[in-house]
């Protein structure tokens, strides 16, 4: 059967791409459009590692078929630094050191925005249970929770 | 492998009427895609039901509510005006996965998965929850309660789909609660799952009541005499401790790694219990 044509929007960049109908949203990303930030981690919607936004909702992009975007609007954590200038959970989580291998990290990144953008100044729990989704092996999870509660606290400032 | 997104719930019904291979609905995909790459099922069509309007809207329907087959949890929470009718719908579509996974499970997927566990099912059911069926001979009604079979089957013919849920218009001083136990905080699958819905009188005592049971049995159970065992009742403790047992006799579960049959039996009567008194709780100052 022939690819299936899908257009779509990436970080605001118009994209065109052709996939397989098993072909996830992730494998796209990775392999045709080569937005490699987007990491695979266990493929089934347990990590959270994929995380991208879909006309702004957060889920994972493994568990969307490549064919099903057509039309919509896709923000990956390539999208989160304007240029050179990180974004403020960027900063934060390096100031915090929360990450060590990375691999999580722009899950956890992209995760976060989208709660930021829904609730400017979360909770602990709040945070914890918005990124119940998002595992890191290697953190604890402490320093991620204090690096979104600084991001969002600079991003109160404006 | 085939993919179409029909706009018409006419057409999806037609492509799986008329698909001589193995043909899975798509809508949220959170169940779908994990068995596609387990190689569990290898569809040889798939119909995304996401771009058809009805499927994906919550709309007012004679005095109740109509909620689309592919609306997901995320956007029932976000409902400005669900969650004070139907808490309990709501709160237990909300702990289907992760905040990623909410974005994307719907209703009708937790329900057509087949499992006996699915946390949506059990609160549908007690919420009096009927589906709206069309398959190639047309539409039909079924409550939610039969749809499911048994693990993994449906009560639904080839072609058929279910499009929409309708939860009944709602008495004044009536509520309804979902509770599962799963070993940790988050992200699990329920040991056990109870949805309670009932109404009270000025009083306070109950007059109408639901009571569905969730993994205790090959599928999901409305509880007739739990229910009968509390109306009538202001959910006093004598009570309460029929509505405990009336739930644990209806029980018949597996032992499996996540629970004893003993165990499960024992904490189907708790969580009935502390969901009718949530509900209740609700219901007086709703």
């Amino acid at each position: 059967m022939a690819k299936h044509h899908v257009e779509a929007t990436v970080n605001g960049d118009a994209v065109e791409f052709l996939c397989e109908t098993e072909e996830t949203l992730l494998d796209v990303l990775r392999d045709t459009l080569h937005l490699t930030g987007s990491k695979e981690g266990c493929a089934s919607g347990d990590c959270g590692a994929c995380s991208v936004t879909l006309d702004g909702r957060l889920v994972c992009s493994c568990l969307v078929l490549g064919c099903e975007v057509g039309g919509r609007r896709i923000e990956t954590i390539e999208g989160l630094a304007e240029g050179e200038a990180l974004h403020p959970l960027q900063k934060k989580f390096l100031e915090h050191a929360a990450l060590q291998c990375g691999i999580c990290t722009p899950g956890f990144l992209v995760a976060s925005r989208a709660l930021l953008e829904r609730n400017s100044n979360p909770t602990d729990t709040e945070i914890r249970y918005w990124l119940a989704g998002n595992l890191c092996r290697c953190t604890g999870y402490d320093k991620i929770v204090s690096a979104v509660k600084d991001a969002a606290a600079t991003l109160r400032k404006g | 492998m085939r993919y179409e997104a029909p706009e018409t719930v006419e057409r999806a019904t037609a492509l799986l009427a008329e698909s001589a291979g193995e043909a899975r609905v798509l809508a949220g995909g959170t169940d779908l895609l994990v068995q596609m790459r387990a190689d569990v099922v290898e569809p040889a069509l798939i119909v995304d039901i996401k771009r058809i309007a009805e499927t994906r809207a919550i709309t007012e329907d004679r005095g109740g509510w109509r909620i689309g087959a592919a609306v997901t949890g995320a956007e029932l929470k976000e409902h400005p005006r669900l969650q004070q009718v139907w808490p309990g719908v709501v709160e237990a579509a909300n702990l289907i996965g992760s905040t990623q996974v909410q974005g994307r499970a719907t209703l009708g997927g937790n329900l057509c998965n087949g499992s006996p566990a699915a946390d949506s099912v059990p609160a549908l059911i007690a919420a009096g929850a009927v589906a709206t069926l069309a398959g190639p001979q047309g539409r039909r009604e079924l409550p939610v309660e039969d749809v499911m079979l048994g693990p993994r089957r449906l009560a639904l013919g080839k072609g058929e789909i279910v499009v929409s849920f309708r939860l009944p218009p709602r008495p004044p001083r009536s509520s309804d609660a979902y509770l599962r136990f799963i070993p940790r905080t988050e992200m699990d699958i329920a040991v056990v799952g109870v949805g309670v819905s009932l109404t009270v009188d000025a009083s306070g005592t109950i007059t109408d009541a639901r009571v569905s049971l969730g993994a205790v049995a090959p599928r999901v159970l409305l509880v007739r005499e739990a229910a009968a065992a509390i109306v009538g009742s202001r959910l006093d403790r004598p009570a309460q401790d029929r509505l405990e047992a009336a739930a644990r006799a209806a029980c018949a579960p597996i032992d499996d790694k996540r629970g004893t049959v003993e165990f499960r039996i024992q904490v189907a009567g708790v969580l009935a219990r502390r969901a009718a008194l949530i509900a209740l709780d609700r219901a007086r100052t709703s």
